[in-house]
């Protein structure tokens, strides 16, 4: 039986973690190889790298960082943040990743993702949908695309985008509700699971964990086929192994190796 | 032990390069992992490993379009009998046919079609994308000392095209996805796995090993 993914996300700023893993053991907490190598001891299925580095002249750390961790981790690695070509993405692959998320790029030219998906396989093209509710009180549900961080409204409707990518050749989906992110007060569940009812490929839920319950309610309610949290596992709250447990308290099938 | 990973312009053969690294010296067995896109090596080469992602067509013709690439296989393989091993769209190009877009030929190593897998269960996802346990249809050496069956070791699988054999006494192995995936087959010295043993952690790196000691 395919089981409920968890993914830990580091987020990578010129070659280093930011906010660093604080609870393992590590001689160098800011290094993103020494903390997937960590997450890769612990049973992570998988592992997020999101690159939040500024300038394009530091690009070649991340690099750096994604071709040591492919040496280390026998596990699927993806890296998002700044993919803007299909040159960014050739490159990271051939660092190492498995594979490669596009956000902004895909919101200004949707043919961008077709492109990718041809040329590399659908398999290795993620599309984060970075979303916020829009819809006020007592009206229906409706969530928009914003980028920059959740700055900046684009007018395209959450779901309706969702499925185009996913009819572009995306081959999966990494859903974060802006209004969630950050909050510890759990996924947006309705936008979780109108989002994955909607669309025939994988979706992986994130944007709010706070507790091992979230986790539960984002696949059981919100129909994601993964979940991913990061400060939740980086500050020692919870291990991977938890929240695998927790899940499988729940009836959720995880993988325990 | 020379063992050639073939380089055809297929994705990522660096975690490829360095798992099959990891389990040589883990298992004591050494030998040399070149990742290569010469013939001559691969003619030579005691071990020989085809990885692949993306779709069929575009493989096959990465694949042919390495002058005497194709050649070389068939020669060490089907002439020499060195061990072969098929990763993901590797593997399915030892089948007939892929039917994935377009009919393309594959190396008809091992007979049968690969097809679009099509879930009983609607709500499945397409990918079939993330971690299965494998169900043993018959012994073979690829998965000695790895436990397998619904409490045993996890593969990680990405892939929307599995390979449908002429004979089911090809398969070793299946997975479970809304029906039975085909996971491993194999055929005198030529095996394939549909998941990523590079990416499957323990039970990856145990298959992995165990391919090198395969003496089929």
């Amino acid at each position: 039986m395919l089981k409920v993914r968890v993914i830990p996300c580091l987020d990578v700023k010129d070659g280093r973690v930011v906010k660093g893993v604080q609870f393992l053991d590590l001689r160098d907490a800011g290094d993103p190889v020494e903390s997937a190598m960590a997450y890769d001891a612990a049973g992570a299925d998988e592992l997020c790298f999101l690159d939040i580095t500024a300038s394009h002249e530091n690009r070649g750390t991340l690099m750096d960082v994604v071709s040591r961790t492919a040496e280390a981790c026998f596990m699927p690695l993806t890296v998002g943040g700044g993919v803007r070509t299909v040159d960014d993405i050739r490159n990271l692959l051939l660092a190492g990743a498995d594979k490669v998320s596009i956000m902004t790029a895909a919101v200004h030219d949707r043919d961008f993702v077709r492109r990718a998906a041809e040329k590399f396989g659908t398999q290795c093209i993620v599309v984060a949908v970075d979303a916020k509710k829009v819809s006020g009180e007592g009206e229906p549900l409706r969530w928009e695309i914003f980028t920059h961080g959740g700055r900046k409204p684009t007018g395209l409707d959450a779901v309706a985008y969702a499925q185009e990518v996913a009819a572009l050749g995306a081959g999966e989906i990494l859903l974060t509700s802006m209004d969630r992110d950050g909050t510890k007060i759990g996924y947006d569940i309705p936008l979780t699971r109108a989002i994955a009812d909607a669309v025939s490929i994988p979706v992986i839920a994130s944007g709010g964990v706070g507790t091992l319950d979230h986790m539960v309610e984002g696949i059981r309610d919100g129909h994601a086929s993964a979940v991913l949290a990061a400060s939740i596992f980086h500050f020692g709250e919870h291990t991977i192994r938890e929240a695998k447990e927790k899940l499988r308290a729940n009836g959720l099938p995880v993988r325990i190796d | 032990m020379k063992v050639a990973i073939i380089d055809y312009g297929s994705g990522n053969l660096h975690s490829a390069h360095k798992a099959f690294e990891r389990a040589a010296s883990e298992s004591g067995l050494g030998g040399e992992i070149v990742v290569t896109s010469d013939p001559d090596f691969v003619r030579t080469a005691d071990r020989i490993v085809l990885p692949g992602v993306g779709a069929f067509a575009d493989c096959r013709r990465g694949l042919n379009a390495v002058p005497g690439m194709v050649t070389a296989m068939t020669e060490a393989v089907q002439d020499k009998g060195r061990p072969f091993l098929g990763i993901c769209v590797g593997m399915q190009l030892l089948a007939d046919r892929g039917l994935e877009h377009e009919t393309t030929a594959g190396l008809g190593w091992i007979g049968g079609d690969v097809v679009e897998i099509k879930p009983k269960d609607a709500s499945l996802k397409i990918p079939h994308m993330g971690w299965n346990t494998l169900a043993q249809k018959r012994e073979h050496p690829l998965l000695a000392n790895i436990q397998t069956g619904p409490d045993g070791l996890h593969a990680y699988f990405v892939h929307s095209f599995h390979v449908n054999p002429s004979d089911p006494k090809d398969v070793v192995a299946t997975t479970s996805y809304g029906g039975a995936i085909t996971a491993l087959v194999a055929k005198g010295t030529v095996a394939g796995t549909q998941f990523h043993p590079e990416k499957s952690q323990k039970l990856g790196l145990a298959l992995i090993a165990n391919f090198l000691r395969w003496r089929p």
